[in-house]
């Protein structure tokens, strides 16, 4: 039987004011996934990780992790997790590698080692020449490899990224997601909620997606994906056209001149598409998705809203 | 975590705060060495030598005291609610909450933070008074006793009142308004047998007269209350005080949502 990191039974949130964030989700990670746990704003991705991390208390239901009650093995369960935040949460006054060795210490790591490892996870991350100077003067992007540098100083079996890429440039999130998915090579788990679905789409096995407190979806990647039914293509023509063609198979719509949309149902081959063009005498340079996979299906579902879940 | 562990971390917070006061010395260490200096020049020296005895003692012999106690008071007090909330506003008590430490070593090692500079600010307090005035410990087991119980027991009511701020403001209220009337009604600039016998009785209802007269009693041997009185009150405030702190933290007010 497969160990589980996480495993979630009817967990229900209701905060003070009323607002009821979670209305019983049960969720099961797998111990070695590279999990996506997804949602629009506001649709409980936060209150999961806050109770996880006990950060929130919750209202009903248990939380397991790798087997540890976090209700009566608190501090077991809590050993074995690491998160990124989304806002930072450092002391800005504070040295890099201060809040680094710091927080190992309250795992219970003793000086030595607890230096060694913030050296060692500060270097991997790229921010060992920051590690003396105030954490206010680091950038943007600094901030956030801090925070994963901070999360693994005791070397979590879990580690959970709550949007840990929103605001990041490029080359910065290539190289945190390169960091990651080594560590997941190593064995860690890791669970992501991220906005930039192309990053859950290529980093993720597994997905979950919340929507108003209820999970609406929880599968494989693959499983998910290949419930599209129809892909949206964006065609680049080599000659300008002024009338959209009618070519029978795929449903077509004229964006300008040079360009068409093909509303391409699943099993269609391009080929046949190419061919049905050319005969009417079209032409096309490139070809690009309108829009990512994963998006399209998310949209289908949180728009599908949490009554219609399955 | 077992008990290393919880050693550990209990390090890793005092060492921070130590870490913090020292860091910010110009804002924990020094301003009580000046305020005090002033109090013992000019209370003490120029205005004191015109008031003469106080409870059979030279004015300056008498405060010295309670302007320490009063400097510890202070001083234990705004380090727990200044570093505390300053952890919660910066959203870095999160790394405190998220990890394994228990409650009880989190409570401890603020604590443990606000008695070291108690302790600090005590001695250099000390220093400063020795240059106006010659100072023998009458008693060191209740001087000593009575500095660590003060400071423990407002470290405690710095961290309630920081776990219940959610603006800066919420931690000044306390010290202007409850901090500094209480500490300067409880006998430091007098022995409170000179007011009359209904405002003598209502000043037994101020904690702070306790310890200041505890202290008293440890550095010069006189005091307006029993000791016993004294010890049974610090005794039980520090208890109480704590209990609801810990109480506090294990419900999460103010912290966990």
């Amino acid at each position: 039987m497969t160990q589980l990191a996480l495993s979630i039974r009817g967990l229900q949130k209701t905060y003070d004011n009323g607002i009821v964030a979670l209305r019983g989700i049960d969720l099961d990670v797998a111990a070695g996934d590279f999990f996506a746990l997804l949602g629009p704003n506001g649709a409980g991705k936060s209150t999961t990780i806050g109770i996880i991390t006990s950060l929130v208390n919750r209202s009903a239901g248990s939380v397991k992790v790798f087997g540890h009650d976090l209700g009566t093995e608190r501090e077991a369960a809590l050993s074995c997790v690491g998160v990124v935040p989304q806002e930072i949460n450092f002391n800005q006054f504070e040295k890099p590698f201060d809040i680094v060795s710091n927080q190992a210490g309250f795992y219970g790591l003793p000086r030595k080692l607890a230096r060694e490892r913030a050296e060692k996870y500060l270097k991997q991350l790229s921010l060992w020449d920051k590690a003396e100077v105030a954490a206010r003067t680091l950038s943007g992007g600094m901030k956030r490899r801090l925070m994963i540098a901070r999360a693994m100083v005791h070397e979590p079996r879990l580690l959970i990224l709550d949007e840990p890429t929103a605001g990041v440039d490029i080359e910065i999130r290539r190289s945190m997601w390169q960091f990651v998915q080594s560590i997941n090579a190593a064995g860690t788990t890791v669970i992501l909620t991220t906005h930039y679905l192309e990053e859950a789409e290529s980093l993720c096995r597994n997905i979950a997606i919340i929507d108003r407190g209820v999970i609406v979806e929880n599968t494989s990647m693959k499983m998910l994906l290949g419930k599209l039914d129809r892909e949206s293509l964006i065609l680049d023509l080599a000659d300008p056209i002024d009338v959209c063609p009618d070519i029978g198979i795929v449903q077509l719509k004229r964006v300008d001149a040079t360009t068409l949309e093909a509303d391409v149902p699943k099993g269609t081959s391009l080929n046949e598409l190419f061919d049905a063009l050319a005969k009417t005498g079209i032409r096309v340079r490139s070809l690009r998705n309108k829009a990512n996979r994963l998006e399209e299906l998310f949209l289908s579902l949180v728009e599908r809203g949490p009554g219609d879940a399955k | 975590m077992n008990a290393a562990g919880n050693w550990e971390a209990l390090k890793t917070i005092v060492f921070r705060e130590v870490n913090r006061i020292l860091r910010i010395w110009g804002q924990t260490l020094v301003p009580p060495a000046i305020t005090m200096t002033l109090y013992f020049a000019i209370f003490g020296n120029l205005i004191g030598s015109r008031i003469g005895q106080m409870n059979g003692m030279r004015y300056i012999d008498f405060i010295v005291p309670g302007l320490i106690m009063m400097a510890v008071i202070q001083s234990s007090y705004g380090n727990i609610v200044s570093s505390f909330f300053g952890s919660k506003f910066q959203r870095f008590i999160e790394e405190l909450l998220v990890s394994p430490t228990p409650n009880w070593v989190i409570l401890t090692g603020y604590v443990l933070g606000a008695l070291a500079r108690g302790v600090m600010v005590g001695v250099i307090v000390l220093v400063v008074a020795m240059c106006f005035t010659d100072i023998r410990l009458h008693h060191p087991l209740v001087t000593v006793v009575t500095l660590l119980l003060t400071s423990v027991m407002f470290a405690f009511a710095g961290f309630i009142n920081a776990v219940y701020a959610k603006k800066f403001d919420d931690i000044a209220i306390v010290p202007t308004f409850i901090l500094t009337p209480l500490t300067y009604l409880g006998g430091v600039f007098y022995s409170v047998s000179l007011l009359p016998p209904f405002w003598e009785k209502v000043s037994h209802l101020n904690p702070v007269l306790y310890m200041v007269n505890a202290f008293r009693y440890g550095l010069l041997g006189v005091s307006d209350v029993p000791l016993a009185t004294a010890f049974a009150v610090m005794f039980a405030a520090t208890i109480a005080l704590g209990a609801f702190s810990m109480h506090l933290l294990i419900k999460g007010r103010g912290l966990r949502a």
